[in-house]
C-alpha cells in the first residue's frame, strides 16, 4: 500500500515537472495527440457538416506535428518534412471535395446537418 | 526555462486551447476562428522545429487557401430553415469524458515507447540538414528525385531514394479533384423549386 503510494506520489511529481514544457520529441507528440483527440470528438459531436470537415483537418495536422517531430528529433531527416508536405496537399484536395459534397447536399436538402442524410438507409 | 522552450509552451499552448475551444463553440464562425487560431500555432511549431518551409505552407495553404475555402462553404450553407444546429449537452459531456479517456489511453502509449533506436544516437539533430534549419533546397531537390542529403552509397536502411513519382501522382491528383469540386459544386436549381 505505502509503496503504491509512494509510486502515485512519484507519479504527481513526473506530472508536475511535465507540465513545464520544454521543446522535446515528447511535449510535440503529446501535442500531437491532443490535436489528434479534439478531432476526433469534432467529427463524432458535431452535426453540422462544416464541423465534421473542421474536426478532420484538426486530425491531420496531429499528424503533421507528429511527423515535424519525427523529423527534428530523430534520424528520421528530411523525410518526416516531405511526409507532412503531401499530408498538407492533400488535405487542401480533401477539403475542395468535401466542400463540393457539401454545397451539393445543401442544395438538395435545405439543410447541412447531417442528422438529415438518411436517404440511404435501409 | 530558456527562449525555445518559452516559445514552445506559448505557441503549444495556444494550439491545444484552439483545438479544444473548436470542439466547444457552437457557431460554425466561431470554429472557423479558434481553427485560424489553431493552425497558425502549428505553424509555428513547425518554424520552431527548424521546418521553414513545412511551416510557411501551412500559413499559405491552410491558413490561407482551405480555411477560406471553409469559410465560404460557411457562408453558402449559413440561410435556411434548419440554421440553429445545436449539439446537445449531453453529447458534449459524453464526448469530453470519451475524448479525455481517449487521451490520456494515446498519451500513456506514446510515453511507454522508446522512440530512439540506440541510446548512442540519442543525440538530437542527427541529421545535419534539418539541424540548421535549410531545408528549402534539399526539400525541392527529394521532390526532384535526388537526395543531397543522405548518403545512399553506403547499405544503411534509409527510405526510398527521391519522391518525383509521389510529386507526379499528388499533382495529377489535385488537378483532378479541383475539376472534380468544380464540376459537383457547379450551380444547380434547388430542390424545393
Amino acid at each position: 500500500m505505502t509503496g503504491r503510494r509512494i509510486g502515485l506520489i512519484q507519479n504527481s511529481k513526473f506530472l508536475l515537472v511535465r507540465s513545464s514544457m520544454t521543446a522535446d520529441l515528447n511535449s510535440y507528440l503529446f501535442v500531437g495527440a491532443v490535436l489528434f483527440v479534439c478531432g476526433v470528438v469534432c467529427m463524432a459531436t458535431k452535426r453540422n457538416g462544416i464541423g465534421v470537415l473542421m474536426g478532420v483537418e484538426l486530425v491531420l495536422n496531429g499528424a503533421n506535428v507528429n511527423f515535424v517531430a519525427f523529423s527534428r528529433y530523430t534520424d528520421l531527416g528530411l523525410d518526416g518534412q516531405v511526409f507532412s508536405l503531401f499530408v498538407i496537399v492533400l488535405a487542401a484536395a480533401e477539403a475542395a471535395v468535401a466542400l463540393a459534397i457539401a454545397l451539393n447536399f445543401y442544395n438538395n436538402h435545405l439543410t447541412i446537418d447531417v442528422d438529415r442524410a438518411n436517404k440511404l438507409k435501409g | 526555462m530558456n527562449g525555445e522552450s518559452f516559445l514552445f509552451t506559448v505557441f503549444a499552448l495556444a494550439t491545444c486551447l484552439g483545438a479544444i475551444a473548436v470542439v466547444f463553440s457552437q457557431t460554425v464562425v466561431r470554429m472557423a476562428f479558434w481553427l485560424v487560431i489553431s493552425l497558425g500555432s502549428t505553424a509555428a511549431l513547425f518554424f520552431l522545429a527548424n521546418a521553414d518551409f513545412v511551416g510557411a505552407a501551412q500559413l499559405l495553404i491552410y491558413v490561407g487557401g482551405t480555411l477560406v475555402l471553409l469559410v465560404f462553404g460557411v457562408m453558402l450553407t449559413a440561410s435556411g430553415p434548419y440554421l440553429k444546429i445545436a449539439t446537445s449537452p449531453g453529447e458534449i459531456v459524453m464526448g469530453s469524458c470519451v475524448g479525455l479517456l481517449f487521451l490520456v489511453v494515446v498519451y500513456a502509449s506514446l510515453n511507454g515507447v522508446n522512440w530512439r533506436k540506440s541510446p548512442a544516437a540519442a543525440t538530437e539533430n542527427s541529421n545535419p540538414v534539418v539541424a540548421t534549419g535549410k531545408t528549402l533546397r534539399p526539400i525541392g531537390l527529394s521532390f526532384l528525385g535526388s537526395r543531397p542529403d543522405q548518403d545512399l552509397t553506403s547499405d544503411g536502411d534509409t527510405l526510398t531514394p527521391g519522391y518525383l513519382l509521389p510529386f507526379e501522382i499528388v499533382s495529377v491528383h489535385l488537378l483532378v479533384v479541383l475539376i472534380g469540386a468544380a464540376y459537383l459544386a457547379r450551380a444547380k436549381r434547388r430542390a424545393g423549386e
